[in-house]
């Protein structure tokens, strides 16, 4: 039914009133500042960056600490937007792969860097950081620098990095009356968590909670050091060779002998938890947790804790190696600006800063070796500083288990497949930690899944 | 005690058992917001926890006030939008029905069928290609457009029961189609619009997908704000929870407001 004249006017002003008011609400672009609307610099105007960042401790740091830059750059103003990890992968690859342009700098993790380089989103850093001698690009670990490096060019550079290790209740282990080599195997582990279990106390945490990032984290390492691999030098999938299935048999088995309750649920921060209120006596997971338990404000082990290198079968060491890095997309308008920040913020000045800023045992661990000469920092992180830097340099990501391998990287496949691969695998190991399936069929999908995504790489 | 008061109270236990099933996780939320980080997740759990104020104090550092003026833009924005345009679309498919209503319901919730995740490349690129990326005017277009069905279907559905005779009577003492509908239909469907409103308010609020992928920083609203504070390598349990408090006020306050309207809306019917 058509309205009549009458009745147009008569609904119009409501109507009209409404959408008004609705869009002049909405009629400015936001209230979160200015964006990304600064000049891009080349006419020498104000520039106004936008740094897209996960929300971790460095990065927080980074942020308080931002304003020291742009009193040296009053042009320059930094604003960063933090997202949880995943998250952040989702915005900054939408982002980067259709050209959006949202950001300026991007925090990506060692395991995207030569992915995003292959692509062509991220610009190459390598002229700016070598041409600077002060920056001292040498000065960055160099298993560190090597994971971001895609045909001798650097496309980001790390502003945290860690391994993993062993850390251990030092107090448990004593009274159950086992001491813990700094070299340990795993079955010595394994004994020794099976040794300390108890009613109150776990004997290890390991992490079970699905997710290439989560669970693969701690046992792609396992299976590299029981011999095994995801795939070999030519990209056939190897999850149903024996060590693989040995290495997550044993996994699973020491998870539910000596493990927490409920390891579905249980990640990286579950784990920081149950150690740090001590009921777990064991823990093997990334070195950073070793800063989080010696403070006595959050953890009730401070003092209490010991460091030993990730445990081994068939290799020499089996640490993982992951870094958080800032790498600027190829669609930023800012591009120098950009570098200039990057470079600051990565730089030895800037690990003196947060140290005298905000407290030395807060410097960004596992980027810089002249971070571990610092007096001060080797003070207020003796207990695990050396130990982590060791590791460190001890890994080797070209190559972490028997076989040589056609990847760099050792908790993860660096192929864009296996962050799928990963999640849909872990998605089925669940079902096997929680008693639901057996471990032979599991693997038996996977290695159908991996072959997929290995005969994409032939 | 005779047995309807018997079941009466037991109805009455049950209906309260099933309120604090629900309410206990939010409550739990809000109390996690007052302990220090190191209490927020012990087990077993810290029923006498310091109770302490820095949590709020860290959100706000973050500053929080853009994200809630987003937020509030965009739900109130898309909420009236909505409303200005479901009013009119539900009056055409009940009390002066076009041709093929259903066809055109069926059309109205069809676009609630494909998940947002399948059409998100197509929409992304369409806003970058018109400049809609980081801004709060297009999110609320597009808030407006998730939204519109569910207001059409519900506002169809409280408009139906208006009883004809009261129309028809309107109509014989000579209103006019805008006079129908503002002074007569309107009036008696309130708390349905109110019902739809507040729905499609809490919906844009909660949005949490097309938020966190068409909004980089200008536009960002709350809910991937909130998600900013999951740390990967820390305890961040009671830093979310005191950034989610504060975050669902704005909601509880609106659904506190309409609460009388609400409850006739959505539990008895627009008209009862």
């Amino acid at each position: 039914m058509k309205l009549t004249r009458t009745a147009r006017r008569q609904a119009a002003p409501a109507g009209i009133a409404a959408v008004a008011l609705a869009l002049t609400l909405t009629a400015c672009a936001g209230a979160g500042g200015g964006g990304n609307s600064g000049a891009a610099g080349s006419d020498g105007g104000p520039v106004e960056l936008t740094l897209a960042t996960v929300n971790n401790p460095q990065m927080k740091d980074m942020e308080e600490l931002k304003s020291a830059f742009e009193e040296d750059h009053p042009d320059i103003t930094v604003n960063f937007i933090q997202m949880e990890e995943n998250d952040l992968r989702d915005a900054v690859t939408k982002d980067v792969a259709t050209d959006g342009g949202q950001y300026d700098i991007v925090t990506v993790g060692s395991y995207e860097v030569p992915i995003w380089a292959q692509n062509g989103w991220l610009t190459d850093l390598s002229g700016d950081l070598e041409s600077d001698a002060d920056y001292d690009v040498d000065d960055l670990f160099e298993p560190v620098k090597n994971a971001l490096t895609v045909d001798d060019s650097l496309y980001a550079v790390p502003f945290y990095g860690e391994s993993s290790m062993l850390m251990y209740n030092k107090e448990l282990l004593d009274e159950a009356g086992v001491t813990m080599p700094e070299h340990p195997t795993w079955q010595e582990v394994a004994d020794i968590a099976r040794e300390v279990n108890s009613d109150d106390v776990d004997g290890i945490c390991l992490r079970g909670k699905p997710g290439w990032g989560e669970v693969f984290a701690p046992l792609t390492t396992v299976v590299n050091t029981f011999g095994g691999a995801w795939y070999d030098a030519e990209w056939n999938a190897q999850v149903d060779q024996p060590e693989f299935e040995e290495a997550v048999q044993f996994y699973v088995d020491l998870v539910a002998d000596a493990g927490e309750a409920d390891p579905v649920s249980t990640g990286f921060t579950e784990c920081l938890n149950n150690v740090s209120q001590g009921r777990s006596a064991m823990w093997v997971d990334a070195t950073v947790a070793a800063g989080l338990l010696e403070d006595p404000e959050s953890s009730q082990v401070a003092g209490k804790m010991g460091y030993a290198h990730a445990p081994v079968v068939e290799t020499e060491e089996s640490g993982w190696l992951w870094s958080w890095n800032l790498a600027i997309p190829e669609t930023t308008q800012n591009r120098d600006a950009a570098v200039e920040f990057v470079k600051w913020a990565t730089s030895k000045e800037y690990h003196q800063l947060v140290g005298t800023e905000l407290g030395w045992s807060r410097v960004p661990p596992g980027a810089r070796n002249s971070t571990y000469e610092i007096p001060e920092y080797e003070e207020a992180a003796a207990a695990f500083a050396p130990i982590t830097r060791d590791i460190m340099l001890a890994v080797d990501p070209e190559q972490p288990g028997v076989a040589p391998q056609s990847w760099t990287g050792i908790q993860y496949v660096t192929i864009p497949e296996f962050q799928d691969l990963g999640n849909q695998v872990s998605q089925d190991l669940a079902d096997v930690f929680a008693g639901r399936s057996e471990l032979g069929p599991v693997l038996d999908r996977a290695q159908d899944l991996a072959q997929d995504a290995g005969d994409a790489q032939k | 005690m005779t047995s309807s008061r018997l079941r009466g109270a037991l109805i009455t236990a049950v209906t309260w058992v099933l309120v604090l099933m629900f309410f206990f996780p939010v409550a739990w939320m809000v109390f996690t917001a007052f302990k220090p980080e190191h209490q927020a997740a012990t087990s077993p759990p810290t029923f006498a926890p310091d109770l302490t104020l820095d949590r709020f104090g860290a959100v706000f550092d973050r500053d929080m006030l853009p994200y809630l003026i987003n937020s509030f833009s965009a739900s109130l924005g898309s909420t009236l939008l909505v409303l200005a345009l479901a009013i009119p679309a539900a009056y055409a498919l009940s009390i002066r029905p076009v041709t093929n209503v259903r066809d055109a319901l069926f059309f109205f919730i069809s676009t609630r069928f494909m998940p947002v995740a399948a059409s998100i490349i197509p929409v992304y690129l369409l806003l970058q290609s018109v400049g809609g990326l980081d801004n709060i005017t297009w999110l609320t277009i597009l808030y407006v457009g998730v939204n519109l069905p569910i207001a059409v279907w519900m506002m169809r559905s409280f408009l139906a029961e208006v009883p004809r005779e009261v129309i028809e009577a309107a109509q014989l003492d000579g209103a006019r189609l805008g006079t129908e509908i503002f002074r007569v239909v309107l009036p008696i469907v309130l708390p349905g619009v109110a019902a739809a409103g507040l729905i499609c308010f809490i919906f844009a609020w909660n949005e949490f997908f097309l938020a966190n992928l068409l909004t980089a920083q200008v536009a960002r609203p709350t809910p991937p704000f909130l998600t900013s504070f999951v740390d990967g390598r820390g305890q961040f349990l009671a830093v979310l929870s005191a950034a989610a408090t504060v975050a669902i006020v704005p909601v509880v306050l609106a659904g506190w407001i309409a609460q009388k309207q609400l409850v006739r809306g959505l539990a008895m019917g627009a008209i009862k």
